[in-house]
């Protein structure tokens, strides 16, 4: 399968370019931007605050809440601003993401806030959006076990790649396009969150984890270099 | 692991400091495996076998017996709740505030948006309880207020308060520094007022430097040569 090209002429393990920053809205107690390529992900976090509205506290331990938003501009057709099922469902799943790795337990009745803003998109954007927020979570001094990382595994006809694109997901030759969007735990150990759409075999589905874990361990190289550096900087 | 004598590194959370039998886990770090792992974002240190690590962002977390500047937020039948800018509220009952009070208008005392120091009398889960029956305590009525991280007031205030009375020095300005990030500065000028305000921000901005305190007697010196 050497023949396989991509659209954009990448590898087939091979991301698009990176970039991470952090510390990018004064305001926010912790606050990261991540870039594949076009897809740009902004991400704050607030907190542990108080709960509010009072219901949702927890009197055992803190809550995570993440807001996931892609700005009106961010793709070529204007989206309607303003929360949708596909948004409700990525924020759900960025908390189930993060959740394994965030120790919040010693701070009942409050909240930690994550706002994630996609402002600019071509595919990927959850996962942008997930390492972006898990670099604001740490910007924001709250206690982790762990960086996670999220990489998205395509399977475009019956080829595995990493890191799609906008072009490749709608991808309509042979068997179509499967989305996975693959989160682990920095040394690749665990697996936080996966989701597939599309149709793959069990075998290959196995094969797409292990293309996670190496992509995944890239990322988490970019990040550890941008939480560092931004210390560095300002001396 | 590269650890030298007094070096600082930069650790993020999951990072291994350092592995082995020889340490012991300190605050902002777990022992997993023999393997000293940081939870959080921030500068490791070894003191003798004990690692920590030191937090360079987060709320306030608070202690009891620290001193802390709060808002009035709002007023009880038995006291007042105070914004301390943490994850949680204060409390400052009227039993504990020592001086004659109506009880039938609290408001006279402190009303919504008055500035306070208080001391952080106990930790509960919900909520601290904060006192004024110690010196130095008490409604602000003049000055400013400027907010910082928590995280930088150890720096904010130096060694043995090294830092602080430097700045206060300097200025002629009285200052008090609420361990909740928290300034209140006030001064007979209010170039002096701003003028220490931008010695803090200068500090808060650099607090992981080395030999802070030279560089900030340094920064006062070349202030002083703009003014003149």
């Amino acid at each position: 399968m050497t023949t396989f090209k991509r659209p954009d002429g990448r590898k087939i393990d091979e991301t698009r370019e990176m970039e991470a920053k952090v510390g990018v809205i004064p305001n926010a107690d912790g606050s990261a931007m991540f870039r594949f390529g076009d897809t740009i992900a902004i991400a704050a976090v607030y907190g542990p605050k108080e709960m509010h509205p009072q219901h949702q506290q927890n009197p055992e331990k803190g809550v995570l809440r993440c807001t996931y938003n892609m700005l009106s501009f961010s793709v070529t057709e204007r989206i309607r601003p303003g929360p949708s099922r596909r948004s409700s469902e990525i924020s759900k799943i960025t908390e189930w993401a993060l959740s394994p790795v965030v120790m919040i337990d010693n701070f009942p009745n409050t909240v930690v806030d994550v706002h994630i803003n996609i402002i600019q998109a071509n595919a990927s954007t959850r996962c942008a959006g997930i390492n972006a927020a898990a670099l604001a979570l740490a910007h924001a001094g709250i206690p982790m076990k762990d960086l996670v990382s999220s990489v998205s595994i395509g399977k475009l006809d019956k080829q595995l790649v990493v890191d799609l694109i906008k072009e490749e997901e709608d991808w309509e030759e042979g068997e179509g396009a499967t989305d996975i969007p693959i989160t682990m735990t920095s040394n690749g150990e665990k697996l936080t969150h996966i989701q597939l759409d599309g149709k793959i075999s069990g075998k290959q589905l196995k094969e797409a984890v292990e293309l996670a874990r190496k992509a995944t361990k890239n990322i988490y190289e970019i990040q550890k270099k941008a939480l560092k550096e931004s210390l560095e900087k300002k001396e | 692991m590269t650890e030298k004598e007094n070096e600082r590194n930069v650790v993020i959370p999951g990072e291994v400091i350092a592995s082995g039998d020889d340490y012991l886990p300190g605050e902002g770090t777990e022992k997993r495996n023999k393997e000293i792992v940081s939870l959080i974002f921030g500068l490791a240190e070894e003191a003798g076998k004990l690692i920590k690590v030191i937090p360079l962002s987060g709320v306030y977390e608070p202690r009891r017996g620290n001193v802390i500047i709060g808002r009035v937020e709002n007023l009880t039948f038995n006291g007042w709740i105070i914004n301390i800018s943490s994850s949680v509220g204060g409390f400052l009952s009227l039993m504990e505030v020592p001086r004659y009070i109506n009880k039938d208008d609290l408001a006279e005392v402190m009303d919504i948006g008055d500035m306070v120091v208080a001391k952080v009398w106990s930790v509960k889960r919900k909520g601290i309880d904060l006192t004024l029956k110690s010196k130095g305590l008490g409604k602000l009525e003049d000055g400013m207020i400027i907010q910082i991280n928590s995280k930088k007031v150890p720096r904010v205030i130096g060694k043995e308060g090294s830092m602080v009375s430097m700045i206060k020095d300097e200025t002629k300005c009285n200052i008090t520094v609420g361990q909740n990030g928290l300034i209140w500065i006030s001064g007979d000028k209010i170039e002096d007022e701003l003028l220490a305000k931008d010695a803090i921000m200068f500090v808060a901005q650099r607090s992981f430097v080395h030999g802070l305190t030279d560089k900030v007697k340094e920064w006062f010196e070349d202030k002083k040569g703009e003014r003149k």
